[in-house]
């Protein structure tokens, strides 16, 4: 990729493009994306891989498909108000699996484990990842244990992959939505990151969030076996709503409107992102997800996940217009319009 | 949610947009001063619901935005060192030198650290005795308390590890530099709520007299920004250049006097750079001679020449014309193509309150 910038006015900050990995690279926004095409994509491209979704579906075979994907868990704090890194590491994995429709049945866990890790807390975090995987219907049937120098890990590390069994005949995938359609969104956003940044950074609020940490393939599949026709389901972990709509946008090249006031955020996690300068949009969530559907569809498909304690809090947030220039706008709280973008880097808090 | 909401509401809004157009009848060139009302105003798009006779541009605010390039270089230079512990608002993190951004230099092993507080980085600099822990002090009267308090905090107990790097910059400077420019456009101003906060709102009275231009303190919600537009327009109209406060519920009179007394203890003023803009005089703030052994500019001896690079850079940079209201972030050729928040050119576009920026984010194809 070329570094050098032409134009007529020269700009102060020629260093653009880090020459190593910095911590947006992780981030779920722009800068990850572009990571991933540049260097993963262009090295192991196939047409499984193409596809960009949360999990790869596969055909083995038989009447059904299976779903696969694969995920690394690296919180810190490894044990935060609403869950720990084990139920994330559980969690993650197996709503991967279930936006592609999926039922998961088992997953791997790998422990990459710093030595002088208390044995305590590591027995904590297996029981917590026991009691998950009951919750949500799936065994932990392999695993591996590596442990390296002090100061060479940050504790634990875990990485869990998983595999779904796909009993339906829908392909869900960004490309499938269709002008018209209708934008359900599981629940409240923005709990899972200010609960981590709160703990985190020893910020004290008076109100206690919790972590939205949660399996969602029941509520998921509760939509595919009602037999609702699902374009695609997209669960907003880093990089928040904002990055979902966008990828969603950009591959279906339809734009999608939502309304602000639709979106359902807490008032204690309102509060917290005025007070740092974020945007809900924007922040990393565990156990909420989009649902794409047609609109004859819209009102089922929002008492079915109504019905879900997980997706009690569900809600209408918008609609796919026909435009074909791949953005995103939100119709803002007073009335207005703006574009919502794919964050950039990390969300920073800010000075004043 | 309460105190927000109220400042948020729909019917509210149009009644101030049907309020400005029918009081507007004659072209008006409003600029914004801080960068928190700029990522308002494009965030809710409010210069969209004004009488197409209202033109807003955005002011030099962003202290992020106005942090000279050579004082970025000089952070990343003492923050790279082995045994300095170096903390800072998190925005500053990613404002590109001349050379690389504090990102990268804490990618490449460099213990930065985000803050929440200046008051943090002291604590710290109790708990690493054996480490220098640095402060980047930057931003406008609306951190420099809090920056001051550190410092004087750190006096009393004895820390004499702890250093701060000071960047400090004055509005009041910045807007007679804009005023008295010959290019100058902007007929009338919303201050900046919070800064007033702080100083009160009488050293704005001679300013609106010498250039006959209306003031007025403005907060940063829509409503508070709308309100501001029209007592400004109401006053231009009428032909008055009197000092108003919008931002009544935070702003008094005389700002908060305990915090000026502070200010003045520890800082001095003294001559600055702007990026963007270039000198303006007895625009910054400097450690006072009392205070003067906090300073890690003298403690952490240069090693590069990142003055004149960084200047000749910056030279270049049209930044500073979006920041003197001359031109828009749209007019500059490299918006969205070369310049973008991933990949920023200028520091307009770095900081979330930078025009560019806000302009990125919320305005580009929309």
């Amino acid at each position: 990729m070329t570094e050098i910038i032409e134009f007529s006015l020269s700009c102060p900050a020629p260093k653009g493009h880090p020459e190593c990995v910095v911590m947006a690279h992780g981030g779920g926004g722009r800068m990850m994306h572009r990571l991933i095409e540049e260097v993963f994509v262009g090295a192991f491209a196939n047409p499984l891989l193409e596809a960009r979704h949360d999990s790869a579906v596969l055909d083995v075979g038989g009447a059904s498909r299976i779903a696969f994907t694969t995920d690394s868990y690296v919180v810190k704090p490894l044990f935060f108000r609403g869950g720990d890194i084990g139920s994330i590491a559980v969690n993650g994995t197996v709503n991967d699996l279930a936006m592609s429709g999926a039922r998961p049945r088992w997953i791997s866990a790998g422990f990459i484990i710093e030595e002088g890790f208390p044995l305590a807390d590591l027995r904590r975090i297996a029981v917590s990842m026991r009691e998950t995987a009951d919750i949500a219907g799936v065994q932990i049937v392999t695993g591996d244990t590596k442990v390296v120098d002090r100061g060479k890990g940050d504790g634990v590390f875990i990485n869990t992959a998983g595999v779904g069994i796909v009993s339906h005949n829908l392909t869900l995938n960004p490309a499938e939505v269709q002008a018209g359609d209708v934008i359900l969104l599981s629940g409240d956003i923005g709990r899972h990151g200010i609960a981590i940044m709160l703990e985190r950074e020893g910020l004290n609020m008076q109100s206690a969030i919790d972590s939205d940490c949660a399996c969602v393939a029941g509520a998921a599949l509760k939509l595919i076996t009602a037999g609702i026709p699902v374009h695609c389901m997209r669960d907003l972990t880093r990089g928040g709503l904002a990055s979902s709509l966008v990828e969603i946008s950009e591959v279906s090249n339809l734009h999608l409107r939502v309304i602000e006031t639709a979106i359902p955020v807490r008032d204690d996690v309102r509060t917290a992102c005025e007070l740092l300068g974020f945007d809900p949009l924007y922040i990393a969530n565990e156990g909420r997800f989009i649902a794409i559907v047609p609109q004859e569809y819209a009102e089922q498909s929002l008492q079915l996940l109504r019905s879900d304690p997980v997706s009690a809090g569900a809600a209408i947030i918008g609609r796919v217009l026909p435009d074909s220039d791949g953005i995103v706008t939100m119709v803002t709280e007073i009335g207005s319009s703006r574009v919502i973008d794919m964050l950039s880097g990390e969300q920073l808090p800010r000075i004043c | 949610m309460k105190y927000r909401d109220e400042y948020r509401d729909p019917d509210a809004v149009s009644g101030y947009v049907d309020a400005l157009n029918s009081i507007t009848t004659k072209p008006w060139t409003i600029m914004e001063i801080c960068g928190g009302q700029t990522h308002a105003i494009v965030r809710y798009g409010i210069d969209r619901l004004l009488p197409e006779l209202i033109t807003l541009v955005h002011g030099p605010g962003c202290p992020v935005c106005v942090t000279p390039m050579e004082m970025v270089d000089r952070a990343c230079e003492i923050a790279a060192l082995p045994n300095v512990t170096f903390c800072s608002f998190g925005d500053m993190l990613r404002v590109p030198g001349a050379e690389t951004d504090l990102l990268q230099v804490k990618a490449r092993g460099g213990d930065v650290r985000i803050v929440y507080s200046p008051l943090d980085a002291v604590k710290l600099a109790a708990q690493l005795m054996d480490r220098e822990v640095v402060f980047f002090a930057v931003g406008f009267e609306t951190t420099a308390p809090a920056n001051a308090l550190a410092v004087h905090q750190a006096k009393l107990l004895g820390l004499k590890n702890f250093s701060v790097l000071v960047s400090h910059v004055l509005v009041p400077p910045a807007m007679e530099a804009i005023l008295s420019s010959p290019s100058c456009r902007v007929q009338g101003f919303l201050a900046a709520g919070h800064v007033c906060s702080v100083m009160g709102t009488q050293e704005y009275v001679p300013l609106a007299e010498r250039y006959k231009t209306p003031i007025v303190v403005t907060g940063f919600e829509p409503l508070d920004i709308l309100q501001g537009l029209t007592m400004c327009v109401q006053q231009l109209e009428n032909g008055r250049y009197e000092v108003e406060n919008q931002y009544a519920r935070v702003v008094r009179r005389d700002g908060n006097v305990v915090a000026q007394e502070l200010m003045q203890k520890v800082f001095k003023v003294t001559e600055r750079h702007w990026r963007g803009i270039g000198d303006i005089p007895q625009s910054g703030l400097g450690l006072s001679d009392a205070y003067a052994d906090f300073d890690a500019d003298t403690r952490f001896p240069a090693v590069a020449d990142t003055v004149s690079k960084a200047r000749e850079l910056a030279s270049l940079c049209i930044s500073g014309e979006i920041m003197q209201g001359l031109k828009k972030p749209t007019d500059c050729p490299a918006f969205n193509r070369e310049c973008s928040p991933e990949h920023p050119l200028g520091a307009t576009m770095v900081s979330t309150e930078g025009a560019c920026s806000a302009y990125y984010r919320y305005r580009r194809r929309g």
